[in-house]
């Protein structure tokens, strides 16, 4: 193999390889640190995502939010934009999503119900994220900070229309009245039994579908579209970009209404396919999620199915563990997430001098 | 004589809000001031929330154990500052992004905060209430009760200036300070310097990456003090997030006061205002406008620096610097 190759591997491979084990094995010392071997919550974990039928059908569940929120910080990556709006998207968008089943006549066919709120939710959250992208793009402002602000925007404006204006009557929980039933996107344990399958019930939904679905389209959209070229190559390097003709301005904003829009659905999972209203706080914690799946899946589609996939089992595993150990709750995941965010992403290169003169030394020239 | 009591009423409920927002007011103060110094210098610190929280945890957990405010405090800054460390090892030796960096420590925190919490006090993630000795205390400042007949000034006395705690007070006298330390020093000079121009910092034969390594772990030191004041001055025990987002107010305050310490210290008061206004208008019906939902004066902090932002009113211009790692050419 000659250095480039070499140091191809490394930065390909070996890097973002160590980089997640080191993340796991911060977190194994953490488990020893609050007295928890290890391996056995390993196991327990394991057994809690994967053991039951109950337990996979949640762990796909959260997989697939985070699946949403992954590819949607993914497709800000793309444009060299940091989305940390997630959070205020999601919400939007699940709003977004209640609306649409709200103002369509409660009786037409799910055929067209769900799509329309499926609709909602992306127009919602892309909308969310449009204003932070146009502002970066035609005023200049830090998309960073403009993302945080409409997260806390989202959160008050979310609480408003709940507590005021949304509220099911006569009703003290701020949440809206049930979507009718053709609003429901069916579970996964309604429709198996049609294929001779049995499933526990557990909330998992035709969501994940999309998930996949939206997972391809992405992947299409950023490798084979004109569009996605342009994407990418403004993220690679803007000034070369706005040589080659691709306006720069334009597609800071479209990255964000994609990302918004992707980050939206998870008020699809979460309210048209589980809780079947607006309900308070159903996004909390997947925007952020969606950082370090992003960053761990290294921004390609393929790798944030496996990254949400994990967060998702840690997610519902660490629900097992905080049965069996009273001091570890599912906060464990969100110190693992850090822990990821860390090391896969603010710490990327930190072993790269180290792997470089050990296995791609530069070959001395001989004159 | 009514009218004048009505008068008197009116007076006290204004200066109670006003109390309310120096209370409010400081913790933005103190993680401002962090902020300010660590992006002075070319570093972006998202991670201010992260920081104070870990601090709230730590200084509650010590004041917990040792009935001591000032080991509290010690604690609190030490976390916080190695905190800072971590950061600045990850955005200043490895050069990696400031933005990934702050927001893996505030999340790491978030979760590592209850997870501690559990194992060590079992109580949901919070630790136990402190009672007595443990917390920093108002200080009645001399003459406040033999003032107090005196009108208007008396009660302003009393009530506004006087009866806070010493963090309250370290908070505020350290905004000329800083001012002093950014503008009138030599390290200041090069703090500045470093987050306009560090090349030409570095081509003058000081460490770019040692001054920013400086600025970064002052900002920890600060964001340690504010997380003590917020867990065992202004409350009495730790609980789950109880930062709120302070962290990215201040963040907004920095902005908005765009990057000088006494504009900054403006905004974090009118932001501190704000919140107090709003505690103090929920659920009253006010003549002409009726009830104003409280949802919405919370959501200025966040508009206004959106507006401000955008270029709307003034400009927000950053270090120029902010935001780059430092690169020395080869």
């Amino acid at each position: 193999m000659n250095r480039d190759t070499r140091l191809a591997w490394i930065n390909g491979l070996l890097l973002p390889l160590l980089n997640v084990l080191t993340a796991f094995a911060a977190t194994a010392v953490l488990f020893v640190l609050i007295n928890v071997n290890p391996l056995e919550a390993a196991e327990t974990l394991l057994y809690g995502a994967f053991g039951y039928s109950e337990g996979i059908g949640y762990t796909f569940y959260y997989t697939t939010n985070f699946i949403f929120t992954g590819l949607a910080v993914a497709v800000a990556f793309h444009a060299g934009l940091f989305n940390i709006g997630g959070e205020g998207q999601a919400y939007i968008g699940g709003l977004g999503a209640g609306l649409a089943v709200f103002m369509l006549f409660p009786e037409l066919s799910p055929w067209l119900m769900i799509p329309a709120s499926i609709l909602g939710a992306m127009i919602f959250g892309g909308a969310w994220a449009a204003g932070p992208g146009y502002l970066q793009a035609y005023r200049g402002s830090h998309i960073v900070i403009t993302t945080i602000m409409f997260n806390f925007l989202a959160a008050t404006l979310m609480v408003y229309l709940l507590v005021k204006v949304l509220r099911e009557p006569g009703q003290m929980t701020p949440q809206t009245v049930l979507f009718p039933d053709n609003a429901w996107l069916p579970f996964v344990h309604d429709i198996l039994p049609a294929f001779g399958l049995e499933m526990e019930r557990s909330p998992l939904n035709l969501s994940i579908l999309l998930a996949l679905f939206m997972c391809l389209l992405v992947w299409f959209f950023l490798w084979q579209t004109r569009w996605g070229y342009a994407i990418r190559a403004t993220g690679r390097n803007a000034h070369a970009a706005v040589y080659g003709g691709i306006s720069q301005k334009k597609i800071i904003v479209v990255a964000m209404c994609i990302s918004g829009a992707l980050a939206g659905l998870v008020g699809i999972n979460e309210l048209v396919g589980y809780h079947h209203r607006i309900i308070m706080n159903f996004h909390l914690g997947y925007g952020f999620g969606g950082i370090a799946v992003a960053l761990m899946g290294r921004n390609h589609p393929f790798g944030i199915v496996i990254a949400a996939l994990l967060f998702g089992t840690l997610y519902q595993g660490g629900a097992e563990l905080a049965f069996e150990w009273s001091n570890i709750s599912r906060d464990i995941v969100v110190v693992m997430q850090g822990l990821v965010i860390l090391f896969c992403g603010a710490l990327e290169y930190m072993y790269k001098p180290w792997l470089v003169r050990w296995l791609a030394p530069v070959q001395e020239v001989r004159s | 004589m009514s009218e004048i009591t009505t008068l008197n009423e009116i007076w006290l409920t204004v200066l109670l809000t006003l109390d309310a927002t120096i209370r409010l007011s400081t913790p933005l103060v103190l993680a401002a001031m962090a902020g300010l110094f660590s992006e002075r210098s070319g570093v972006v610190d998202i991670g201010l929330e992260g920081k104070m929280l870990a601090a709230c945890f730590a200084s509650a957990t010590v004041a917990h154990f040792t009935g001591s405010p000032w080991l509290a405090l010690l604690a609190a800054v030490m976390i916080s500052l190695s905190l800072s460390l971590v950061h600045g090892f990850a955005t200043i030796t490895h050069k990696g992004d400031q933005i990934v960096s702050g927001v893996a420590l505030n999340i790491l925190v978030s979760g590592l905060t209850i997870i501690l919490g559990l194992t060590w006090f079992r109580q949901g993630g919070q630790t136990p209430p402190l009672s007595g000795d443990g917390r920093f205390f108002a200080i009645d400042l001399p003459g406040a009760d033999m003032l107090h007949s005196v009108p208007l000034f008396g009660a302003l006395y009393k009530e506004l200036i006087s009866g806070h705690n010493i963090l309250v007070y370290a908070a505020f006298a350290l905004v000329p300070v800083v001012w002093w330390a950014l503008f009138h020093t030599r390290f200041g000079l090069r703090v500045r310097a470093v987050g306009e121009n560090p090349k030409a910092v570095d081509t003058a034969g000081i460490s770019v990456n040692g001054l920013r390594y400086r600025a970064v772990m002052i900002g920890g030191v600060l964001c340690g003090v504010a997380g003590t004041y917020i867990a065992i001055a202004h409350n009495a025990q730790f609980t789950r997030d109880m930062t709120a987002g302070a962290g990215y107010i201040a963040l907004a305050a920095l902005i908005f006061g765009k990057w000088r310490p006494f504009t900054v210290l403006m905004s974090c008061l009118l932001f501190g205002f704000l919140q107090a206004f709003a505690m103090r208008i929920e659920g009253v019906d006010l003549p002409v406008v009726g009830a104003i939902p409280v949802q919405i004066i919370e959501a200025v902090p966040y508009l206004l620096t959106v507006i401000l932002l955008a270029g709307f009113i003034g400009k927000a211009i950053p270090p120029k610097a902010v935001g780059k790692p430092y690169v020395k050419e080869r």
